[in-house]
């Protein structure tokens, strides 16, 4: 870890967004994780699409569980709302919150032991019941705070730092999320800025549950010959379907691709996803294609990645369950608690 | 492009900015740190073996250090260089013992120096330790030049000259001080083996406009004038008093007059107040001992009732630029202004004069009447006759003075032991990893957010009513080390060992200042706009390096790198290392031959 604190001076040219912020105005406190964790990197990209896209600041509440990756939430955006829950009870607390306020924006972080091992039912029931979120998995495939053991998401036949190799099979949380109903489904690398930074501002703009799972190079204990989670392996597996340009409501399309290499999705909420395909024949908007995309290549030992999955009318928790439109917080005293006669009333219904 | 040969000696320099501008090229940052530390007589060393009168340039020098530092790029003020190397000088203590002595067995060689200023001093400084017995002429009856004769002792206390300038005579110079040279031929029929001009820019340029005459007794060249005040020989001026010109000798003399009777002293200038000559806090120093600086003046008259001065008048003039972008400056058409005043200071400049070199001495001259003298060697085209300071190219000021003077001492050293003056001998560089542990640095790499400290002054009344008192009290300590703090340390450079780097992008995260960029590859022009931002300082270099994995670049641009130390602290591999860059410039007696 670093002791001295990031210095305040910036670069004399850094862009501002429209509401007059840096990029180093969306920064949190410097990374107490190992040198050269790919986890600093996602926290990089989540900087920078919350830069671009102008979030304010306290229009976000960021959530994680335990274990490294849950650590980052204090290394970006200072100044938004957070909260650090118990292991893999993120998806609950996030879920609560959501329920109680629906005009944040929620950023469950969460890594591959939170959620694949001991969040494992937290993740799922979260993706499934379809709450607007963007959820990110760091995932490395060991668990870095116990020192290197294989996590659930480490694949079959990857090689410990000692050489061992793990016999579970793995669990593939981009599989679960698009058989559970995730609207959106993307999985990246963070050594890959230029694809996962779209990728996140897409997820941060989708009016549902959007999942992305990033592979992240844990540089102490799997970064190694013989593991499918270092930096070399996942750039050599790479499989990119597609890269994205994410054009805010705002903004006009101002560069243009070839045809038929490029596909324009609109999200419900205005802003539209420029994709440019990689493999012509991926669809991203056809669900069960893409769930056997994703098992032929992961036969062939590549790494799929891009934006897998996108339903550009996704329903939310809220709609299912017809809540109040306004949050919690800006209720008065007497819509919250109606009286003894409302509550008669109630009763008397269920009776 | 191609990548960066870091081994190459001029590049780790050129990021020291300060140290790359200064023509001594004294290692600042490393001076700094031992001031930050309170190693004073340390700090005080590697300046006086760089620019031989730290206590003298702590207070006077032009420092071109500090438009160049990099702290100034970052944010508003370059760090205060130029007073911190004043703190060096006032609390170092007694360093007599680290000088060099007189004791040094001679080597026969026999060399004159013409003019006992910043370079003759420089030449002897470096020479005498070799074995040379050195002569020094001055029509001055003590040395010391234009530090002694032209600056004004509330700038610069005789005591810091006189120590200074003892430090070299105590080496052993053969002083022949009150001997003005009239013939350079004379000097050369003598059984020097070397002989080097350093005797200045002793001619004030006059203004010759209608009315010089007649008003002559209160019309005073600058220079002449702070010499006769240095020296006692004038102690008033009248009242009124107006000053031509907009140099640092115009600066000196208009604060001079407000010290010895001048109430309305006014600095009246030809051009704009941006394109003055003056350093920028000379002016402000002249500004606010209550001076006017009046611009776009031009001089037409001088005004006199029954041969005494009484005011002058001038054309106002605008600056026009024209096509190829030069200044012309253009009569307004307004009615004249005419200022009244009891005396004028010109200071519109200085000039060499030879008039003791005869022009068949073996001497070339150049049609502006001036010797030709080779810029590296400073060799005139007679080879026993060397020139430095204001004497060799015109007028500069003491820092380039100290720098002709260890070129001139290396070229005559050379010469006299009969070997080509050409061959320079090269810098001695050193470069090592400044890594403690993990995240630990020998520097202190914590960038502090302060900005420039000012220095104290001493009160205005009683600076104004003494001409010997100093007006700059200098740091203290405590904001001397805060002040030293604000350093960059850019001698410690970014070192990048590509076959060592796993391309985690850590260092690209971290950087505060969007320095590190991996990308692909390009023509310099293409690349400087691809960066995390975009390199627009085409004086400063990118940093590149190529052989990673990806097949990418890594390109740094050096711009507003703060040294911090962050991308190595943060690389897991160590392919980033800070290492310290140190030059030891050549000086004479070193060997061409040794590495």
């Amino acid at each position: 870890m670093t002791f001295i604190t990031k210095p305040k001076l910036h670069h004399p040219k850094l862009p501002t967004n429209h509401l007059g912020f840096t990029r180093r105005d969306y920064e949190g406190a410097v990374s107490t994780l190992c040198a050269g964790c790919g986890h600093d990197s996602i926290s990089a990209a989540i900087i920078q699409a919350c830069f671009e896209l102008a979030i304010e600041p306290h229009r976000i509440a960021k959530l994680s569980g335990i274990g490294c990756s849950s650590k980052t939430p204090t290394y970006f955006l200072g100044n938004s709302h957070g909260f650090n829950s118990v292991h893999g009870r993120m998806p609950s607390v996030l879920t609560g919150a959501n329920m109680a306020n629906r005009d944040l924006i929620y950023l469950g972080v969460s890594g591959d032991g939170d959620s694949a091992s001991i969040g494992l039912g937290q993740f799922a029931h979260s993706i499934r019941r379809g709450v607007n979120m963007v959820y990110i998995v760091e995932n490395n495939g060991v668990y870095g705070l116990t020192k290197g053991q294989f996590s659930a998401t480490s694949d079959r036949g990857s090689k410990s730092k000692r050489g061992v190799p793990n016999n579970d099979e793995a669990i593939d949380l981009v599989s679960m999320a698009l058989q559970l109903g995730a609207t959106y489904v993307g999985r990246s690398f963070s050594g890959d800025k230029a694809q996962l930074v779209p990728l996140i501002k897409g997820a941060l703009l989708h009016q549902g549950a959007a999942f992305i799972d990033c592979v992240s190079p844990c540089v102490a204990f799997n970064n190694h010959l013989g593991s499918t989670k270092s930096f070399d392996y996942v750039r050599e597996h790479n499989d990119a379907v597609n890269r994205l340009d994410i054009i805010p409501e705002r903004s006009e399309i101002v560069t243009d691709y070839e045809p038929g290499q490029t596909q324009t999705v609109t999200q419900h909420d205005g802003s539209m996803i420029r994709l440019h395909k990689l493999t012509p024949e991926y669809d991203p908007q056809d669900r069960v294609g893409a769930m056997n995309f994703l098992q032929q290549r992961y036969a062939l030992g590549e790494i799929v990645t891009g934006l897998l999955y996108l339903d550009p009318e996704p329903r939310d928790l809220h709609a299912y369950l017809n809540t109040s439109a306004t949050p919690f917080n800006e209720l008065g005293e007497a819509e919250l608690c109606p009286g003894p006669d409302a509550l008669e009333k109630f009763n008397a219904s269920l009776r | 492009m191609k990548a960066t040969d870091i081994a190459e000696q001029d590049y780790f320099h050129k990021v020291v900015d300060c140290q790359w501008a200064c023509p001594a090229h004294t290692p600042v940052p490393e001076y700094i740190r031992l001031i930050a530390a309170g190693r004073y007589a340390d700090a005080y060393m590697i300046n006086w073996k760089s620019n031989v009168f730290p206590g003298v340039l702590g207070r006077t020098c032009d420092r071109p250090c500090e438009p160049a530092c990099r702290r100034g790029r970052v944010e508003e003020q370059p760090v205060a260089i130029c007073r911190l190397k004043r703190v060096a000088a006032d609390y170092k203590g007694d360093i007599s013992d680290r000088l060099p002595g007189a004791d040094v067995a001679k080597n026969g060689k026999r060399v004159a120096c013409v003019g006992a200023g910043p370079a003759s001093l420089t030449v002897a400084r470096d020479l005498l330790p070799l074995g040379y017995e050195v002569v020094v002429y001055d029509g001055d009856a003590r040395a010391g030049g234009m530090i002694r004769s032209q600056i004004p002792k509330f700038r610069l206390p005789e005591s810091v000259i006189d120590e200074e300038v003892g430090y070299i005579a105590d080496m052993g110079i053969t002083p022949r001080y009150g001997e003005k040279i009239d013939s350079l031929k004379g000097l050369l029929a003598e059984d020097y083996d070397a002989i080097f001009v350093g005797s200045g820019a002793p001619r004030g340029r006059d203004l010759d406009i209608p009315g010089r005459q007649e008003a002559a007794a209160n019309i005073h060249i600058g220079i002449d004038w702070l010499s006769s005040v240095a020296f006692g020989h004038i102690d008033k001026i009248g009242k009124r008093v107006i000053v031509l010109g907009g140099g640092n000798t115009a600066m000196d003399c208009c604060r001079s007059s407000r010290r010895l009777g001048g109430d309305e002293v006014k600095v009246v200038v030809r051009s704009g107040f941006d394109e003055m000559k003056a350093s920028p806090w000379e002016k402000d120093d002249a500004m606010n001992e209550d001076i006017p600086i009046l611009n776009f003046l031009v001089p037409k008259a001088f005004l006199h009732e029954n041969g005494n001065l009484t005011g002058m008048s001038f054309d106002k003039v605008e600056a026009v630029y024209d096509e190829k972008g030069r200044r012309n400056l253009v009569p307004t058409g307004e009615p004249e202004v005419v200022i009244p005043c009891d005396d004028v200071l010109v200071a519109v400049g200085q000039e060499n004069a030879f008039p003791w070199i005869e022009r068949d001495a073996g001497l070339e001259f150049d049609r502006w009447n001036m010797p030709v003298v080779n810029e590296v060697t400073m060799q005139s085209t007679n080879p026993r006759v060397f020139f430095g300071g204001d004497a060799a190219f015109g007028p500069k000021n003491i820092i380039w003075a100290v720098a002709h003077g260890h070129a001139a001492a290396i070229s005559i050293d050379r010469f006299c032991r009969g070997e080509d003056v050409t061959e320079r001998p090269p810098h001695q560089i050193t470069i090592s990893s400044q890594k403690m542990g993990i995240h630990e640095w020998s520097y202190d790499n914590d960038i502090s957010n302060d900005g420039r400290f000012k220095v104290p002054h001493a009160d205005k009344a009683i600076a104004l009513n003494n001409i010997k008192v100093e007006v700059e009290l200098g740091f203290d300590d405590r904001l001397a080390y805060k002040e030293a703090e604000r350093c960059l340390n850019c001698d410690i450079q970014t070192v990048f060992t590509p076959k060592l780097c796993i391309e985690c992008d850590a260092c690209v995260d971290i950087c505060p200042m969007d320095c590190i960029t991996f990308t692909e590859n390009g023509e310099e022009a293409d690349l400087r706009m691809r960066l995390m931002a975009p390199a627009l300082n085409l004086t400063q270099d990118l940093y590149i390096a190529d052989g990673l994995k990806t097949a990418r670049i890594m390109a740094k641009d050096e711009d507003v790198c703060l040294h911090c130390g962050l991308c190595a602290e943060r690389c897991p591999t160590g392919a980033w290392d800070m290492q310290k860059f140190l030059v030891d410039m050549a000086k004479a007696g070193a060997s061409c031959n040794s590495h």
